[in-house]
């Protein structure tokens, strides 16, 4: 049935370029597609759109947290950027770029022509992108633009009994549950599609230990989405049926429960972390190996770390409630898996490093992301295990601290390895290669924008000040710290822009990429820059974790050693 | 560039892309299995918490004659599988509509029981906390047979029509994995509903 013979050809037969189509043909096209690539590129460039929105209601909160007694915004709006920059950064910017990436890169990577079910992942995209719709437009419903009366004002774990309907008045929450029930049954079934796709699409030879980590990466973390996912549509459901039906889930008046919310509420919002870290892990593990020049190091520790991170990270929700009260035993056991949790990942950060290690290290924009990325997560890494210490988490659980610790994990971790891997696939997905000087000075402002923020968003919780508050007292200590950090969204503003100016004008004007610019090892990098729409001429027959190492050196292969 | 004259291992196949479908099927069941267990651990969570009556041991009864209908109803989708696989579609008309019979009554039986608790006993979804918990848990699984049924009848007025064939009998299969699904889900439901928790 397979052509049973080693990749000894070019793997794509040159693109036939079509005439340009009238706009209204192109639109159709990208909007009725199925083709995952397309789709892939759908979810980033919907995710980067999000991204400045969610970006613009952070400034915002800290442009009115720049000095004390500051009135820039009231404390209902600042109450709706909270809620809004949370939930768009989490549900609609980190889940969906994620998805394009991995929808993108997984049917490339693992010699297949389209995800499993490619209706299926044209039907996820979309319901994600109506959920996003639905939230935002909260803006518009209801007393409108101005009053903004009907925008989620509830924080983006919607704890209740805020959400009750005597305390949630109008629609505000009711968009919240709806946008994100929606974009969850995208997730979902595009989860689903992704396992499907890994499980039934690799191309011959390619067992599961030849897959690329990138690919048990992910394969972990959509299996992650479909555990954890389930658990938010529940609780979302509850809520609906508290608030329409008049229910009693988490109504303390009728013997319901508050903290119950909380608990359903974590149980997926743990998880949901490692979903968004898993990806980033995979970028990592990708691109530090080529720009090292070194195999991956510890392939199959990696693969048992990554397992071991999915299952330990359904266990250990409740360290976000130490501050709630719960038995000593409740918190014994979560203070050990969080801790626990720390050892598979530190496993990570050292094989990272065991790459690194003697190898010929090119510092191109996608490497000095993923270094920056192994220094930021570590330490990211380092304050969650301080809070994971419940008696310390008493101290400063709602912290400033807590805020700082989660952004370095999301921005320090994984927003950097994600714009790694802009720059690293951005020549496959354009044909043509980023600016390089920008993408540099991209890193370097935006770094410096980061540690001027989050950094020294330690001290003010450390110093006691609250999250969520919209103003504070002067001569509390606070004042300097939140002008630094306040500063530094303006740096991390400036490196944002050069990246988008980047990505438009690279689109544009620059230069050819041609298909391997990298000299890298994983199969997309051997058909054509952008993929034609079959992404393989000939399906491709693997014996090694890097086919394209030995098409390179048929004297050398890998498949020797492994 | 040639290729290795190395005598090189042959290449071993991955899982098929004839079993997709199924793949599938199990990760939707894992993920709505994630739902259930939720709206389970709120369901035992809340058992014996709610503040007005009245109780589940007042008002509930063992749906004996419903549960049985549901659970044949997997084994005749089993018949009707092999029908299919054989190529005896008539045969596979015939257990598929005693499938949606079973179906159908298992559905009008929760009708039954929930309008003898609205109009007998006055137990609505917001009356009480054992209200809420029961409709919703109960409710969930009666919307996965309705979906189910839904389903079935599609596949029943496409058989009606001709168009099931025996090449079809893989996608059945996949189906039938969701027919299963739903049955398995009532043995939890059943033993937490009316024998755990009563």
């Amino acid at each position: 049935m397979w052509d049973a013979e080693p990749i000894s050809k070019p793997l794509a037969v040159p693109p036939v370029r079509d005439a340009v189509q009238p706009l209204f043909d192109r639109v159709h096209g990208w909007i009725t597609t199925v083709d995952h690539k397309r789709l892939g590129i759908l979810y980033i460039v919907y995710a980067l759109f999000f991204l400045v929105i969610g970006g613009i209601e952070a400034s915002i909160m800290r442009l009115q947290l720049i000095r004390p007694h500051n009135d820039f915004v009231s404390p209902q709006v600042f109450n709706r950027m909270f809620t809004m920059h949370g939930t768009t950064m989490i549900f609609f910017v980190a889940m969906p770029v994620m998805f394009g990436f991995i929808n993108y890169a997984i049917p490339l990577m693992i010699g297949a022509r389209d995800m499993a079910f490619p209706r299926l992942n044209a039907w996820g995209f979309w319901m994600t992108a109506f959920g996003g719709i639905i939230l935002y437009f909260s803006f518009l419903g209801g007393s409108g633009l101005y009053g903004a009366g009907s925008t989620p004002d509830v924080g983006w774990f919607a704890y209740a009994p805020l959400t009750s309907p005597s305390f949630s008045v109008g629609h505000s929450t009711d968009y919240w549950i709806i946008g994100l029930l929606i974009s969850g049954f995208g997730s979902i079934a595009t989860a689903i599609n992704i396992l499907t796709t890994i499980f039934c699409l690799r191309c011959p030879g390619m067992t599961l230990g030849k897959m690329p980590l990138f690919a048990w990466m992910n394969m972990v973390t959509a299996g992650l989405v479909v555990l954890a996912l389930g658990p938010l549509t529940a609780a979302q459901l509850m809520l609906l049926i508290d608030r329409y039906l008049g229910g009693h889930f988490f109504d303390t008046q009728a013997g319901g429960s508050a903290i119950i919310w909380m608990h359903f509420f974590w149980v997926f919002g743990h998880p949901e972390v490692y979903v968004l870290v898993m990806p980033a892990f995979a970028f990592v593990s990708e691109i530090i190996p080529v720009f090292s020049r070194k195999a991956i190091f510890g392939y199959p520790i990696m693969v048992g770390a990554t397992i071991s991170i999915g299952f330990i990270s359904m266990s250990v929700w409740a360290h976000h409630m130490f501050t709630v009260g719960m038995t000593s035993y409740g918190n014994a056991f979560f203070v050990a898996s969080t801790m626990a949790i720390a050892v598979p990942t530190g496993i990570k950060i050292f094989n990272w490093l065991g790459t690194m290690w003697g190898g010929k290290l090119i510092f191109k924009t996608p490497m000095l992301f993923c270094v920056a990325f192994l220094f930021q997560f570590l330490i990211a890494g380092l304050t969650g295990v301080m809070l994971s210490v419940a008696p310390f988490n008493w101290q400063l659980g709602g912290s400033y601290f807590v805020v700082a610790h989660f952004h370095y994990v999301i921005v320090g971790g994984i927003l950097f390895a994600l714009f790694g891997a802009f720059y690293y696939w951005f020549p496959k997905m354009s044909g043509r290669m980023y600016n390089e000087k920008l993408g540099k000075l991209h890193f370097w402002v935006f770094l410096i924008g980061f540690h001027l923020t989050f950094d020294f968003m330690h001290i003010p919780g450390i110093l006691g000040m609250p999250r969520r508050i919209y103003t504070y007292e002067p001569g509390r200590g606070w004042d300097t710290w939140n002008l630094i950090i306040t500063i530094g969204v303006l740096f991390q503003a400036v490196g944002i822009l050069i990246f988008v100016y980047n990505l438009v004008s690279s689109y544009f004007k620059g230069k050819l990429a041609g298909d391997d610019p990298w000299d890298a090892w994983t199969l997309e990098w051997s058909t054509s820059s952008p993929p034609p729409d079959y992404n393989f001429a000939t399906i491709p027959v693997v014996r090694s974790r890097r086919p394209l190492w030995d098409l390179k050196h048929p004297e050398d292969p890998d498949w020797k050693y492994e | 560039m040639a290729a290795t004259t190395i005598a090189v291992p042959q290449p071993e196949m991955p899982l098929s892309h004839e079993l997709r479908g199924r793949v599938g099927m199990w990760c939707l069941i894992v993920a709505e299995s994630a739902i259930f267990s939720i709206f389970v651990v709120a369901y035992l969570y809340y058992a014996g918490k709610s503040i007005s009556g009245p109780t589940p041991r007042e008002v509930l009864h063992v749906p004996y004659f419903n549960s049985i209908c549901l659970f044949s109803s997997s084994f005749t989708i089993v018949m009707a599988e092999h029908a299919i696989a054989r190529g005896k579609t008539r045969l596979f008309g015939i257990w598929w509509l005693l499938t949606i019979v079973l179906g159908a009554i298992f559905i009008l039986g929760t009708a039954r029981e929930w309008y003898g608790l609205i109009y007998r006993d006055g137990l609505t979804i917001s009356s009480s906390l054992f209200g809420t918990t029961f409709y919703s848990l109960v409710g969930l699984h009666a919307f996965h047979v309705l979906v189910g049924l839904t389903g079935l009848s599609i596949i029943l007025a496409f058989t009606a029509l001709g168009y099931v064939k025996q090449e079809h009998a893989e996608r059945i299969g996949v189906f039938a994995m969701y027919w299963h699904f739903v049955d398995a889900i009532w043995v939890v439901v059943l033993s937490v509903v009316y024998f755990i928790t009563r």
